[in-house]
């Protein structure tokens, strides 16, 4: 083909480099700055806030957070997306129906189920004290608080990973199981040596997306506990985002949204080395 | 017949897992105030609408609502118009390092927002966009064209060559053949991309959390947690405005649920 592509693809390349490359190349600027907008105050100051970041207390315990946070919420997800995806992987009357349900927890904003179950977590008057007959204070305990949100988490987001492995389900042959069945494997030999290997690179795409989602999470424990009891659910996003906008330290917090996305960076290159190794 | 039984049993543990939340959402909406803090009963004894009443009349919803409506469809125009143009060009036109400018639009679409939510609010005050609804239709338009190029651009490969080369010999411009020919073809693509899009708009929240601070500009999921209550937090109303903001999404997703599907597994299962 010999028409040229140049000018259709221009707005993008503009509008991309415009609204995410400068500000990823000026909230580096900023980060090397004591900067407060509000007193017109900048200074450059080196790395300086990075040492201090260093020796935040504050720092380490979000990343803690976040990191727990991150890896029980994707296992859990992972485990549970699997499970209910091997489960309605068979025809069965109202199939598409079922799909749209599960479609809606995914659809909701995360602010909505957030504040539902800020309700249902509700110490006097929630349903799931009432359930449980309990009387815990979901929110307001350091213990109860993070796993909480990890709860709401894991409701919100596992109908995506049950979609992608419903849809690489779909695509392994099923003459592959009845040649198994023919040899006398059991069902869960069938699942070891043919559906997981064949669903392994659903399984990296569903990690990596999860994983990149959930490390930067802020919407759900910015509503559900805006990081308390005592930031004990304070996660790097939520740090950095009342560094920056409440107490309007920009250089300091800037320092810490870079920190996010150096983690996700990793994150991801990492994700991409072992699924272009699997391909191979 | 048991192994039957037992199947449509875990299916109902499924929905129920899925909608439980949302149904108890819907009994809070329907109990008046003095009912709110007694459990059990689970269901109201005098359901009222009251809540959904003072959702519209106490609170300034509607524009709220419009507002959403506002900066969700532009967005979706937007994205999708300078998506496609690129899609086009990555999928039919002559372009040096294709794969370059899908890698980079693929790296775009994993930056964490906060890692641009401080310089993006110090330009958009500079440029005076502060609580405009501007301000969330540029920054969500440019986070939503990864996801559009990528996808658009997996639409377009599917079409034939062929027939671009046939509209080119029958003297379409480069653009004629694009909008008149290839686009139509791309429809079921194009609609896909448009409700990925318009709900990611429509649940945004930190950037409209950052740039809003007035009902000028103001969106549902903002104004949903910013809900104000004179004394106590006002949950019936809340839970009233969560289910108003829940039923177009509900219904979206019923009607929509295949391309949805399909959006969403393109990307992953083939690339």
């Amino acid at each position: 083909m010999t028409d040229k592509g140049r000018a259709y693809i221009l707005p993008a390349i503009i509008i991309l480099l415009v609204v995410t490359i400068y500000p990823l190349i000026y909230v580096f600027y900023l980060s090397l700055h004591r900067n407060m907008p509000i007193f017109e105050i900048s200074n450059f100051i080196g790395i300086k806030n990075y040492i201090f970041l260093l020796k935040d207390e504050r720092f380490w315990n979000a990343l803690k957070n976040t990191l727990y946070f991150t890896g029980l919420s994707v296992v859990a997800e992972l485990l549970l997306g699997l499970m209910i995806a091997l489960f309605l992987d068979r025809s069965f009357k109202g199939r598409g129906m079922i799909r749209a349900i599960v479609l809606i927890p995914w659809a909701i904003p995360t602010v909505v189920s957030a504040k539902m179950w800020e309700w249902i977590y509700n110490p006097d008057f929630g349903i799931l004290n009432y359930i449980f007959g309990t009387n815990i204070n979901w929110l307001g305990s350091p213990f109860w608080a993070i796993n909480a949100a990890i709860f709401m988490d894991v409701w919100k987001t596992t109908p995506f990973a049950v979609l992608l492995f419903m849809a690489g389900l779909q695509v392994i042959p099923r003459e592959l199981y009845q040649a198994a069945r023919v040899d006398g494997a059991s069902s869960f030999q069938v699942f070891i040596h043919i559906t997981l290997p064949l669903l392994k690179p659903i399984i990296l795409v569903v990690l990596l997306f999860r994983t990149l989602d959930a490390f930067r999470v802020f919407d759900a424990i910015y509503v559900l506990t805006g990081g308390g009891p005592g930031n004990t659910t304070e996660t790097l996003s939520i740090y950095a985002y009342k560094t920056l906008f409440q107490t309007l330290q920009f250089g300091y917090g800037s320092a810490l949204s870079v920190v996010v996305f150096l983690c996700v960076g990793a994150i991801s290159l990492f994700y991409v080395k072992t699924l272009t190794k699997g391909i191979k | 017949m048991i192994k039957k039984m037992g199947f449509y049993f875990l299916l109902l543990l499924v929905v129920f897992y899925c909608l439980g939340p949302i149904i108890w959402q819907v009994i809070t909406s329907f109990k008046p105030d003095t009912e709110l803090t007694a459990i059990p009963p689970i269901l109201p004894k005098h359901p009222t609408t009251a809540h959904y009443m003072a959702v519209f009349k106490k609170h300034p919803f509607l524009r709220i609502i419009g507002n959403s409506f506002i900066v969700a469809s532009s967005t979706t125009m937007f994205s999708l118009i300078i998506g496609s143009l690129s899609a086009f060009a990555l999928a039919k036109l002559k372009l040096k390092r294709k794969m370059l400018i899908l890698g980079f639009a693929l790296s775009v679409s994993i930056f964490p927002p906060i890692a641009t939510v401080s310089p993006l609010y110090i330009i958009i005050r500079s440029l005076g966009l502060r609580d405009t609804l501007w301000a969330l239709i540029i920054t969500y338009t440019t986070f939503s064209l990864p996801l559009s190029i990528w996808m658009l651009t997996n639409f377009f490969r599917q079409i034939p060559d062929e027939l671009y080369l046939a509209a080119r010999i029958d003297g379409c411009t480069p653009f004629q053949a694009f909008y008149k020919v290839l686009l139509p073809l791309c429809a079921p693509g194009i609609s896909a991309a448009a409700i990925l899009v318009f709900i990611f708009s429509w649940n945004e929240f930190l950037f409209a959390l950052t740039f809003t601070s007035t009902t000028a500009s103001r969106t549902i999921p903002v104004a949903i947690v910013l809900f104000p209550g004179l004394h106590e937090i006002p949950w019936g109303e809340i839970a009233a405005a969560t289910i108003i903001v829940i039923i177009p999404l509900i219904i979206l997703v019923i009607a929509f649920q295949k391309r949805i599907v399909e959006g969403l597994t393109a990307g992953a299962i083939k690339g």
